[in-house]
């Protein structure tokens, strides 16, 4: 990696966990620009000509491979737009890790928005890691999108992961789910000073026996916000179930805006959200254990956040 | 050694308006490293005597001894740290801490596994199947209880309360409960029980009623539990 200077080096390795140059296709964006790059005949990486980003085409029954395609951000008064579209093939597994890293100390603002279009094939399986993560002084803002179009019994599991440093975030997803479909999500935010995240989910369950799983576990301190909004909606034998747990600190606020729509007699819907300060009975048990309140309370975040 | 001095705990009776002692003038001294077993019925404080020895509450008036210094204003952490080690009547679930993770912090060390396994399977519990899991919702009643127990043993100390711990272990013998006790050699051990196999297994007893309390060695005490009015008070079942 001998464009990278220790700074992109550091970021890439939060955002991605990259310490080296990594095994099979990868693109590593900084500032706008591809600098490193690798593709197979497996995982092909295409630039797109029209606008910028690139194609991500994965060719059917590959197995057991992963593709890197972080963005790194470290200049102020930068914006960064891209446009990615990923194709998995037909009963191809892959592991695709993404992110964010902005670095900015300067008093202008810096971004990257990135727009993530997948379109899974007939079974195949996706595992989707996207963190996101701002360091520095300046203010910083990441707009993720992710659009999801499942075709009949595709997996797709999506870790999103924001702690700490953002500014401003708001994150979309929206997918559509054919049959036998499954998609999972587990998002993890952590926000504090004057930090604002929101998150906006629609899925629409539209073949038979599709199934979501959303997860989120958001921990908000100081004077934070977080929004959280999700939009089930039912059209065949299907199940959803939204679970949305946060916790505040300081005078952080968190709201939960639950949308279930059933449109079918066979659709079973559920949404769960809990939100409140920490649990005086956790910090009391942890306590006992001869932790003070401040490290109990360190550790039940840590916990909830993992 | 634990010791209470005039020790009264009040609270504001909402129904009655009125204040209402839980305990009253209470002084006792509980042996060291001795099993002493606190029965009564409910309501008489047992749980809040626990809870005072700890620092979770403060009293109203009185003071608490922990080997001749008087801990009273000392903090739940500060107690911790001396020595003294709870383990809760209903144990406290975490959404993301697992069972390896809670013992090692009750036991102050990284990933030592081994320890953790023995801690799991002196409470009955097979290791490999609880320790990567979260102590969450998904726990059963017991499994919950039994590992509330096991943290006890892995926090370790010099004074060990334990707050109903037969409550919810329905599938594991009492015989493997009054082990564990018998097994914390050199300390003293306070334990808050209706069960008759706990007495038993008892040196001293402490019986809480409305009308005041008995503190005595179990021998000397059996005459008083298989009396009438004790068996009223909700114990020996």
């Amino acid at each position: 990696m001998g464009k990278l200077n220790k700074i992109d080096k550091d970021l890439l390795e939060k955002i991605a966990d990259l310490h080296k140059i990594p095994a099979g296709s990868f693109n590593i964006r900084k500032n706008g620009e591809a600098i490193e790059r690798a593709s197979n005949k497996d995982i092909q990486i295409v630039p797109k000509q029209d606008k910028s980003g690139i194609d991500i085409i994965v060719a059917p029954n590959v197995k057991n491979k992963s593709v890197h395609i972080p963005v790194i951000v470290t200049v102020g008064g930068f914006s960064d737009l891209v446009y990615n579209d990923f194709y998995i093939g037909e009963n191809a597994e892959v592991l695709i890790v993404a992110g964010c890293g902005v670095h900015n100390n300067t008093s202008e603002k810096s971004g990257h928005d990135g727009i993530h279009s997948f379109h899974l094939e007939k079974g195949c399986k996706v595992k989707y890691i996207e963190k996101h993560l701002g360091i520095g002084e300046g203010e910083k803002v990441l707009n993720p999108t992710t659009y999801i179009q499942m075709e009949d019994e595709s997996i797709f599991e999506m870790e999103t992961i924001q702690l700490g440093g953002v500014s401003y975030s708001k994150r979309d997803t929206k997918a559509v789910l054919k049959g036998n479909a499954k998609l999972v999500v587990n998002e993890k935010i952590l926000t504090d000073q004057k930090q604002v995240a929101k998150t906006n989910f629609k899925i629409v369950l539209k073949g038979e026996k599709s199934s979501v799983e959303v997860k989120s576990r958001s921990v908000a301190k100081d004077k934070s916000r977080q929004e959280f909004v999700s939009n089930i909606i039912g059209k065949n034998e299907c199940f959803g179930h939204v679970e949305c747990d946060g916790i505040m600190l300081g005078q952080a606020r968190i709201d939960s805006v639950p949308k279930i729509s059933a449109q079918h007699n066979m659709a079973t819907l559920v949404h769960e959200a809990a939100i409140g300060k920490i649990a005086g009975d956790q910090l009391l048990k942890l306590q006992t254990l001869g932790l003070t309140e401040e490290e109990a309370q360190e550790e039940i975040i840590k916990g909830f956040l993992k | 050694m634990i010791e209470l001095k005039n020790i009264s705990f009040k609270i504001f009776d909402e129904k009655e308006q009125k204040d209402k002692y839980i305990l009253k003038n209470m002084s006792v001294k509980f042996p060291e490293n001795k099993i002493t077993v606190i029965t009564g019925q409910n309501g008489s404080g047992k749980s809040t005597l626990i809870k005072l020895i700890m620092g979770i509450l403060s009293p109203t008036t009185g003071d608490i001894f922990f080997n001749g210094q008087n801990i009273t204003k000392t903090t739940v952490s500060e107690r911790a740290n001396l020595g003294l080690t709870l383990a809760f009547q209903q144990p406290v679930r975490f959404k993301g801490l697992t069972v390896g993770q809670l013992l090692n912090l009750a036991n102050k060390s990284k990933n030592n596994l081994s320890d953790s396994c023995e801690y799991l399977s002196r409470v009955g519990l097979c290791a490999k199947e609880y320790i990567n899991r979260e102590f969450d919702d998904t726990l059963s009643g017991g499994e919950a209880k039994r590992i509330e127990l096991a943290m006890a043993l892995a926090k370790q100390g010099k004074v060990f309360l334990f707050d109903e711990p037969e409550a919810g272990i329905d599938l594991w013998s009492f015989d493997g409960l009054v082990e564990i006790f018998k097994s914390l050699k050199n300390k003293t051990v306070i334990v808050v029980s209706h069960q008759k196999k706990l007495i038993e297994s008892a040196d001293y007893v402490f019986v809480l009623n409305d009308e005041g309390s008995v503190f005595g060695k179990r021998k000397d005490m059996e005459k008083f539990l298989n009396n009438p009015v004790c068996l009223k008070m909700g114990g020996r079942t």
